[in-house]
């Protein structure tokens, strides 16, 4: 079963009388294990094909399924929970909640509604940061950690749901050159070991020979 | 809700402006509300300590005793109606109290009482130059043995013992016999010299189950309308300035519980704006807008309660140093009140960031 599927998406905003199109017909399959590198200019509909896969977005046409979920006609109460449950981001700009130490910031995604226990939950957050080589970071706030440290935390939140798919968007746009490769040395380690599939955005070429399969998309329109 | 909380743990100062802002509202609510109840406890003291459920006054004193007069042939009628057990007689002389070696004056209510109001023992028992004294004269330097110089002839009488919530008119209960009160009023007021065993108002006991509307009807009937027969608390209401007293206080309180209102939603909408950002991300990793909203809510109410506490705090040690002129009574259910009213008024305020949450994009978190 693929992690995701987009059938003949297409995405349309309307700028006064003008429909301007995000996303043209975008056919997309990405296996259950495969990551995935996204590429295109600003402004080419990266973001938006990002957002509508992680249902932050609904489709204008077109279907979406996501782990087996067809969550094009999803309701906002529905996507919350489908968002909760079933996949994974991680931020440009990290985001991590800024009074949370690292254990706290993977623990929120259970503390809104996840079935895990509490104390489950806790031993998976550690679990993770371990993994992530940041065992002794757990009770760190993120003003007390260095970037790449933050951007492992947002990488260990992505996954604490067990997500079929990992939405990862510009991961190495604040880091230098090795720090990035560093993390998207560890976002590959981390998403196939799991067996999950992942589809980063990325500007920079560079990163791309990290995935399996790079995809770039201009004015919304998808060339393999 | 678990996030609100564990924010307002590690960013309290975060919250300071607003909580300010409260203590200081929380103080001027506890001030009023104190001010309100001292000057209502010490209006009212010597009508709500009465042992009857009913005060009789003669229909031409306009509901006050010092204008009223019942003489014993209208007691013996009001004694008569079905549904009365007891009745005794009130009287009350408003006057000056000179303690020994002193000049200042301390105000009185001399008080003629025949049953023992609630704070006396039931077998009390007062020589003609004796007095129970209200413990609120403690605060101007009455105490028990005291001999005082009362009203206009100097009469000395000594205090044997302490009554408590008995004031009257803002003048310290001072209950004496009902001889020593007819001299001390005619010395005071020549105009209300009155013959023996007539009082100014009856309290009226009732027979166990007797409705007091009921009798109180019946007392008026019997006594062919020669008598104004009140409830207690129409007694109490009936006082001149007490409703609008309440009335005045009542609205500056709820002014001011709007205005604490007003300072939670606009401290709650500009935290709401300056949390956009992070909020778009916690609803773009699942969290719904009632989750987020519901941290709102539970901050804006933590930062009323404990700012009523540190507020209640304050209010407290300003009582300890306000002079005993200024009648401030700090009353539980005044507090209770107050604090429910800041909590409800700042859960309210914040619900004004509800639809801003609601509007919050989770897609804009990824740009």
């Amino acid at each position: 079963m693929a992690a995701l599927e987009l059938s003949s998406v297409r995405k349309t905003y309307t700028s006064g009388d003008a429909e301007i199109v995000a996303l043209d017909h975008a056919t997309l399959e990405v296996g259950d294990d495969e990551i995935l590198a996204l590429v295109g200019p600003s402004g080419s509909g990266k973001t938006t094909l990002l957002s509508i896969s992680g249902g932050l977005l609904t489709p204008s046409e077109g279907t979406v399924v996501v782990g087996g979920q067809d969550i094009s006609t999803y309701s906002a109460k529905q996507l919350t929970a489908f968002r909760r449950d079933s996949v994974g981001f991680v931020f440009q700009a990290v985001n991590l909640v800024p009074f949370l130490t690292a254990r706290e910031n993977l623990m929120i995604v259970n503390d809104f509604g996840s079935s895990r226990s509490h104390k489950d939950a806790k031993a998976r957050a550690e679990k993770l940061l371990d993994e992530l080589g940041l065992s002794h970071r757990v009770d760190n706030l993120p003003g007390q950690m260095s970037g790449g440290e933050r951007q492992r935390v947002a990488i260990g939140r992505a996954l604490m749901n067990e997500p079929a798919l990992v939405l990862i968007d510009e991961p190495t746009s604040a880091l230098d050159t090795k720090l990035g490769e560093q993390v998207m040395e560890l976002i590959v380690s981390e998403v196939k070991s799991r067996d999950t599939a992942a589809v980063i955005v990325t500007h920079d070429q560079r990163m791309t020979r990290y995935a399996d399969r790079t995809v770039t998309i201009t004015d919304g329109v998808l060339a393999a | 809700m678990k996030l609100g909380l564990v924010e307002l743990r590690r960013k309290p100062l975060r919250f300071a402006i607003a909580g300010s802002s409260l203590v200081l509202l929380s103080v001027l609510l506890l001030f009023l509300g104190g001010l309100l109840d001292g000057l209502f406890i010490g209006s009212t003291g010597l009508l709500r300590s009465q042992p009857g459920e009913l005060v009789v006054y003669s229909s031409d004193a306009k509901d006050s005793l010092i204008r009223s007069r019942i003489d014993p042939e209208v007691r013996a009628k009001v004694e008569a109606v079905p549904g009365v057990s007891a009745t005794g007689g009130i009287g009350v002389a408003l006057v000056g109290g000179q303690l020994p070696d002193k000049t200042d004056l301390v105000n009185l209510s001399v008080t003629a009482f025949q049953l023992p109001v609630s704070s006396m023992p039931s077998d009390v028992s007062l020589a003609p130059d004796q007095a129970l004294a209200d413990r609120s004269l403690q605060a101007f330097g009455v105490d028990v043995g005291d001999t005082l110089l009362v009203g206009s002839a100097k009469t000395p009488i000594t205090v044997t013992g302490w009554v408590s919530d008995t004031d009257y008119l803002q003048q310290g209960g001072f209950f004496v016999q009902p001889d020593t009160w007819r001299e001390v009023l005619a010395d005071s007021r020549p105009d209300s010299n009155l013959p023996p065993d007539t009082f100014q108002g009856l309290t009226v006991k009732l027979d166990s189950g007797a409705d007091a509307t009921t009798v109180a009807d019946a007392i008026d009937a019997a006594t062919g309308g020669a008598t104004s027969t009140l409830t207690k608390s129409e007694a109490v209401q009936a006082l001149p300035g007490i409703k609008e007293q309440n009335s005045t206080f009542s609205a500056i309180i709820y002014v001011t519980l709007f205005v604490a209102g007003l300072v939670v939603a606009l401290f709650f909408a500009l935290l709401t704006l300056e949390r956009i950002g992070l909020y778009s991300v916690l609803k773009a990793i699942g969290a719904s807008s009632r989750q987020i909203f519901g941290g709102v809510v539970i901050q804006a109410v933590i930062v009323a309660l404990v700012s009523f506490v540190i507020g209640g705090v304050l209010m407290w040690l300003l009582t300890l140093v306000l002079p005993a002129e200024i009648p401030v009574a700090m009353e539980p259910a005044r507090a209770v009140q107050i604090a429910v009213g800041l909590v409800v008024m700042s859960a309210l305020g914040a619900a004004v960031s509800l639809r801003r949450v609601v509007r919050v994009d989770p897609a804009s978190a990824i740009g």
